[in-house]
């Protein structure tokens, strides 16, 4: 029965769901158990932002709060894996994700590839992801073209909690290792959830709005900006194709080119910084794919090439807008 | 004497999701006389698109409702009245005219669906109407009871109305034993029971309408009348529809399967291909539709014919298909000897989605003389 949640809950339930179905589904993470503001088991707070609140009481013994130690847990989390759990770890921040690089990089990526397929890592790490959330340079940043980068990971970025339920059901029952990122400003959006269990394969893109004027490609909490900018730019009778890619890596070529085929113009809207971006790939790709087929220069649009700043009012102009995204159309177009 | 009244024409409200829909054209002029069951103007959903139908008679006396406009449901598009009635007083209504708030709406008519638990598990279903008659919608292989968001409503007029989700589609339960032909009509049996139906008009459209072959068969004493739409149960043959929509993993095979439905392949929209999508992500779904299929359609053949043994037991039963019906062939709606049969133009197997208003006259004259 599908019912209005936010994506906080959906990934509850997910995990939820995953830990009642699979008994080797473990979570762990900092703060997960309890956290601020709770003073038994039962109230814990779940996590800095409460994702986790309410499962330790359901799954005794299957959430483990872990000391303030990214490298220690991470690297636990992938060796569980590779004796054959499932753990999802929490990492809190992506921006964290440095000190246990070598965990990530060179170990869960690796090993299916190095011990010929004779070991698997199927771990999630699930972080929070995204500015906006006036957290500073070191809590804000869209690290994804980091992790799309290293071949043997799998990275997922949902804008939706739908999309967030079924991604993290497929991410918990996929064996390679998969970095959820969750935009800390949609926990709160809420969609049509089913209540029952289901998972969205990988490597499929959702086209949120047909058009044939030109297409967004885009993902995370930027494709509502992007269907913000469509709508503006309907009215002035240019129709927008918006592509919520889902998963960076795999990633839907075939949707992306097929869209751009059809329109001629296209946009990459990320919220990461524009150098080696995801915006960047799809540029690439899509020059050398659909050269031809293309009307018009593709263009980027991105936060400039700087951390994330602190003061609010800079911090709003950083983050890419709809009106950005309205411009960028109509470069492309020559409007 | 001469009609006062002004009846106003409204967008209206297609399936539990609808909140707006587009007025793509009208139909008729300013000043077009109208009947009853005529079509108006077009309205496009991001689901389906439709003819809105006049429910009264009268005249178009005014188009308010621009083309190519979205509206919210219940606003108001256009207006029916006697020519009697003065311009100055329609101008009046159309400037006076209140859309009902979606909230106090659907408060006003309780739930939109329901849940019954039954031998088979949980089964979602909707209700609508109040006559002493009671008619029973039954959709098709990997269907739900929106598949009827034309006609449940319509019917709702004339009857009581029940259309449930089988066992392993929509929101019923995703688990059933040995899913064919026998458990999906014990489940309806059961269902029945639980909700105290009696003796009902039973409307199946494809599997559903071998269902209520099955039922009139092994449950006669359940059964008024039978109207079978697109039916399966009446010869072997069937397309490769099936299984390619049991195959399909994404939208880009899902989508010509879905198209295999209608005569008029536009209808199939991205969101009618996605909800598709999501209802078959569903855990549980896959593994069921995979042996239901091998159960009704092994080797892409009818297994189960029980329209050609009901015999001497047939009760009043009507036959609707769609001529272009490219799953079940419309030859086979005359393999029910006794039924009444009707062959509509310019429909496929989703004819009463197609042709809403011919197949809802069609089955409100049925159930008022069987």
């Amino acid at each position: 029965m599908a019912r209005k949640i936010s994506m906080r809950q959906a990934i509850n339930e997910a995990l939820d769901q995953e830990m009642a179905r699979d008994p080797n589904v473990i979570v762990m993470g900092e703060d997960i158990v309890g956290g601020a503001g709770g003073e038994g088991e039962e109230d814990a707070w779940g996590g800095v932002l409460g994702v986790t609140k309410g499962l330790h009481a359901k799954h005794r013994g299957k959430l483990l709060d872990t000391p303030l130690s990214e490298s220690a847990y991470i690297g636990a989390a992938i060796g569980a894996a590779a004796c054959g759990m499932r753990p999802v770890a929490e990492l809190m921040f992506l921006d964290f994700m440095g000190v246990c690089f070598d965990q990530i990089f060179n170990q869960a990526a690796k090993f299916k590839y190095m011990f010929g397929g004779k070991a698997e890592t199927p771990v999630v790490i699930r972080a929070m992801v995204g500015a906006g959330f006036r957290a500073a340079a070191q809590h804000s940043q869209m690290l994804t073209p980091l992790f799309v980068h290293i071949p043997g990971l799998k990275v997922v970025c949902p804008s939706n909690a739908y999309d967030a339920k079924g991604l993290l059901i497929q991410s918990i029952r996929d064996n390679d290792p998969v970095i959820f990122c969750e935009h800390k400003n949609l926990y709160g959006l809420e969609t049509d959830v089913p209540a029952e269990s289901y998972a969205i394969p990988f490597g499929e893109a959702n086209v949120v709005r047909d058009g044939k004027h030109a297409t967004i490609v885009t993902y995370g909490m930027m494709v509502h900006r992007a269907m913000d900018a469509a709508a503006t730019l309907a009215k002035q009778g240019i129709e927008c194709e918006v592509i919520d890619l889902r998963t960076l890596s795999p990633i839907d070529w075939d949707t992306v080119i097929d869209s751009a085929e059809r329109t001629g113009y296209v946009v990459c809207v990320d919220e990461a910084n524009p150098r080696c971006s995801i915006a960047a790939d799809i540029s690439a790709m899509l020059s050398q794919e659909c050269f031809k087929a293309l009307k018009g220069p593709i263009q980027m649009v991105t936060p400039p090439h700087t951390p994330v700043p602190f003061s609010p009012v800079l911090e709003d102009l950083y983050i890419p807008s709809a009106d950005a995204i309205v411009k960028a159309v109509k470069k492309s177009m020559g409007k | 004497m001469t009609d006062t009244r002004i009846v106003p024409i409204v967008m209206p409200k297609w399936g539990l999701s609808m909140k707006e829909g587009k007025v793509t054209g009208w139909l008729l002029e300013d000043g077009s006389k109208i009947n009853p069951g005529d079509a108006i103007l077009e309205v496009e959903t991001g689901k389906i698109a439709g003819a809105v139908e006049a429910h009264e008679a009268g005249v178009l006396r005014r188009r308010v409702g621009q083309p190519d406009t979205i509206y919210p449901v219940k606003t108001l598009l256009g207006v029916i009245a006697d020519p009697a009635v003065p311009d100055a007083e329609i101008d009046a209504f159309v400037a006076g005219y209140v859309t009902p708030a979606a909230e106090e709406d659907e408060e006003e008519q309780g739930p939109k669906f329901e849940f019954v638990e039954t031998a088979a598990g949980k089964l979602r279903y909707a209700k609508r109407g109040s006559g002493d008659e009671t008619v029973i919608l039954i959709h098709g292989f990997g269907g739900d009871l929106d598949n009827w968001l034309f006609n449940i409503d319509a019917l709702g007029e004339v009857a009581t109305v029940y259309a449930l989700d089988l066992p392993g589609h929509g929101q019923s339960t995703k688990s059933l034993a040995k899913p064919g032909l026998k458990s999906m009509t014990e489940a309806l049996a059961s269902f029945m029971d639980k909700l105290g139906l009696g003796k009902a008009h039973l409307a199946g459209h494809s599997m559903g309408g071998a269902i209520a072959m099955q039922m009139a068969a092994d449950h006669p004493e359940k059964v008024k009348s039978l109207t079978l739409i697109c039916s399966a149960g009446l010869g072997p043959d069937i397309g490769s529809y099936v299984d390619e929509y049991v195959a399909a993993q994404g939208r880009k095979d899902l989508k010509p399967a879905l198209e295999q439905l209608f005569a008029d392949k536009s209808l199939v929209s991205r969101q009618l291909v996605d909800d598709v999508l999501k209802y078959k992500r569903l855990d549980g779904v896959e593994p069921l539709l995979k042996e239901l299929a091998a159960s009704l359609f092994a080797g892409r053949k009818q297994q189960d014919q029980p329209g050609t043994k009901l015999g001497g037991k047939l009760p009043p039963s009507l036959v609707i298909w769609g001529k272009e019906d490219q799953i079940i062939p419309a030859a086979h709606a005359a393999n029910l000897p006794g039924a009444k049969v009707h062959v509509l133009e310019s429909a496929g197997h989703m004819v009463f989605m197609e042709k809403a208003s011919d197949v809802n006259n069609l089955i409100k004259a049925h159930v008022a003389g069987a």
